[in-house]
């Protein structure tokens, strides 16, 4: 894009910041917008699973139901508790909204289609997400209540330990792509299984990574059955308790944007990302964003599906889940992964 | 544990036919009514938002006999009352607190002339606290609104009693 | 001119940010001046392309390391007025150790203008795969050159760990933990009997 503003006559420099701008407003905006869909696809999903309807009033089928929540909220007052410690109250759920959008910037939505084409794009994604927990520790700690304070601990503590097999899970992918650049990972899945399947799913010795990525996933992104954090029986809604209007909507936004994102990587990372599911010429008339959306699309289907089936876990259990058993299977897997690629791609 | 069970487990079969489950019953028919277009039917008993009834020649039917207010368990309503010109004993204010109303309808059972009833009506949510401490003139503004379900409900009652 | 401009932007946001850290009355603001610091100092690991060693020190010291240090202090009431208490008996030694480090400062930077030592620049031709990637560059010095010190170090952090546990775990008598793998083996039929007890007999259990 760069390029294209260079050839209006612009200097470079002026030319890479408008370029790096539109790149940013092209990502972010349709990003909100789908977030505010996504909401309104999550409850109707999770209706039609519990046989009920869901929202279906305002606009045709009830579209337009998250605008009509979002106008509400902003309509509201913001409140600060009198006891909150008022500068880290408000900041902590713009940080949870930053990083969010801050974590696209390496998603490869298309061949060459990517904001950031950094060489370490994997670990960037890692960096961010672990910073995604201090919004909600600064919010819990700011709020100066008891619940919020447990479910930031809780948040902590839940991540910290999700990211440890998630760490691992996504070595395994590396080693077999031999890059961190997400766009290489992706061109890497090209005929991978046969030479027609694309995507790193396919292959047996990479699919229970999968399945252990969307498990941790889910925990990481503090979804249903790991949704802990705001676990209503006990602490009634989390470190969210003291928050009203904007700060509060800032929070659901980030949370389901957190939340597209893990479904954007797990079709970037195991699924073939922009690449159709076979690797069959006529496929590939349809665009690439179109593959990559329609994966997505289908992997928040499956997070919604989760959050319709399961109930949630105890605390210990989900910690027992996280070190006791994704921990050494991720392990496992990574000495099994470098093992078979030292036997077969770099001879004994 | 046998070979049987942990190939279960680690194929995570039992999650596998939970969520097979949730996805047959995300094809069934809903089980809900589409609500604000579609609404289940009511019972003539049902005991909804309060009116004061008129006869038909537009005399207001409430003799301010009070027994209402005296039976309120919530104590929600507020009568004062003093002969009107023509000599009859009628009420000057007969307010009634719909927050604090826990709509058993002894109210209405307790009334010798029907007056006080409560209608069919249960959709008067109201954006403010204040919009739901009734008036004497919006309980027969209500009453007039309504008179023709509330009389045909006491109608189908009217056997049983 | 971006360059220079986000180096500017960075340096000083770590300098500021790093002095709050010790002029923040409150312990928390500490901890969260810190995590900027860090965050920033990865900005300036950008700007000399060292990008590897930027993510690393924000997924290790801004993930976790951080986190519990923010742990911790959330959960100490530290009572500050007692801990500045000592600060005029302590003030000496502080100057003393400012000064030395200064002194050294001053000492290194004379030594290298004037040409005594010599540091590899940041042009990346000390690297001993020009043009890679900073990942493999690493890589390819760690897992070759240096590849008994880098064993050796991931050995003693084992023992660290090793040695934090066992110092740490203490055997309890008379609690009875859960097995949760032995109740997830657990069958329906193993667990419950039906049975057609006479009337009058009860049933044994």
């Amino acid at each position: 894009m760069t390029a294209f503003f260079q050839s209006l006559g612009l200097p470079f420099e002026a030319a890479w910041l408008i370029a790096t701008i539109a790149g940013i407003l092209l990502i972010a905006l349709p990003l909100m917008l789908s977030v505010a869909m996504v909401i309104y696809v999550d409850r109707k999903i999770w209706a039609a699973m519990a046989l009920r309807r869901g929202p279906n009033v305002v606009g045709p089928l009830g579209l337009l139901q998250s605008f009509a929540d979002g106008l509400k909220v902003f309509l509201q007052e913001t409140i600060v508790p009198t006891a909150a410690n008022k500068g880290i109250f408000l900041i902590g759920p713009i940080v949870t909204f930053t990083v969010t959008l801050l974590a696209w910037a390496v998603v490869p939505f298309n061949s060459g289609a990517i904001l950031a084409d950094i060489n370490v794009g994997l670990l960037y994604v890692l960096a961010i997400s672990s910073l995604g927990v201090y919004g909600t520790i600064m919010a819990g700690w700011a709020s100066n209540s008891k619940y919020p304070f447990f479910s930031a601990m809780r948040a902590s503590a839940q991540m910290i330990s999700y990211e440890v097999s998630i760490g691992f899970i996504l070595l395994c992918v590396v080693l077999w792509a031999d890059s961190f650049n997400l766009g290489t990972i992706v061109e890497a899945q090209k005929g991978h299984v046969f030479g027609i399947l694309n995507g790193f799913g396919f292959n047996p010795l990479l699919f229970p990574m999968w399945v252990l990525f969307l498990i941790s996933g889910l925990a990481e992104t503090q979804r249903a059955p790991f949704d802990l954090t705001e676990a209503e029986s006990e602490l009634v809604a989390g470190y969210q308790t003291e928050y009203s209007s904007m700060s509060f909507a800032l929070f659901w936004l980030g949370e389901y944007g957190n939340v597209l994102l893990m479904c954007a990587l797990n079709a970037t990372l195991f699924w073939g990302g922009y690449l159709p599911p076979l690797d069959w010429a006529p496929l590939y008339v349809v665009p690439g964003i179109i593959w990559f959306l329609l994966k997505t699309a289908f992997f928040f289907f499956v997070f919604s599906w989760v959050k319709a089936t399961v109930p949630r876990y105890r605390y210990d259990q989900l910690m027992r889940l996280g070190w006791k058993v994704f921990l050494p299977m991720s392990l496992l897997f990574v000495f099994m992964v470098s093992g078979y690629l030292m036997l077969t791609r770099y001879g004994a | 544990m046998s070979v049987a069970h942990l190939i279960k487990s680690f194929t995570l079969w039992e999650f596998v036919k939970a969520h097979a489950l949730t996805l047959k019953y995300f094809f069934k028919e809903k089980a809900t009514v589409n609500y604000p277009y579609e609404k289940n039917p009511l019972s003539p008993r049902f005991r909804g938002e309060h009116a004061l009834r008129r006869y038909p020649n537009g005399e207001e039917r409430c003799i301010a006999c009070k027994l209402c207010e005296a039976i309120c368990p919530a104590q929600a309503i507020t009568i004062e009352a003093e002969p009107r010109d023509d000599g009859s004993r009628r009420t000057t204010r007969y307010d009634i607190d719909m927050t604090k109303c826990i709509f058993c309808g002894f109210c209405q059972e307790a009334c010798p002339v029907d007056a006080v009833v409560e209608g069919p009506n249960f959709e008067y949510a109201t954006e403010t606290r204040e919009e739901l401490l009734y008036d004497k003139a919006k309980l027969l503004a209500n009453g007039d609104k309504w008179e023709r379900a509330i009389a045909a409900n006491l109608e189908a009652d009217a056997p049983y009693r | 001119m971006i360059q220079l401009l986000a180096f500017y932007l960075f340096a000083a946001l770590v300098v500021a940010s790093g002095l709050l850290v010790i002029l923040a009355r409150n312990p928390v603001h500490s901890v969260l001046w810190l995590i900027l610091a860090f965050f920033n100092a990865a900005g300036l690991m950008i700007l000399i392309g060292a990008e590897f060693i930027a993510m690393l020190l924000v997924i290790v010291y801004v993930g976790a390391v951080a986190v519990l240090f923010l742990f911790v202090v959330m959960m100490l009431d530290i009572d500050f007025a007692t801990l500045r208490a000592g600060l005029v008996k302590n003030f000496p030694l502080g100057l003393s150790i400012a000064l030395i480090l200064l002194a050294e400062l001053v000492l290194g930077l004379g030594a290298n203008s004037a040409g005594v030592l010599h540091l590899g620049v940041a042009d990346g031709n000390a690297a001993p795969l020009a043009g890679a990637p900073n990942i493999e560059a690493i890589g390819a010095v760690l897992y070759s050159r240096y590849l008994f010190l880098f064993e050796a170090a991931g050995v003693v952090l084992l023992v660290a760990m090793i040695g934090a546990i066992v110092l740490t775990h203490r055997e309890r008598g008379g609690i009875k933990p859960q097995n949760i793998s032995k109740q997830v083996a657990r069958r329906p039929e193993e667990a419950t009997v039906n049975t057609q007890p006479e009337v009058g007999k009860g049933v044994s259990l």
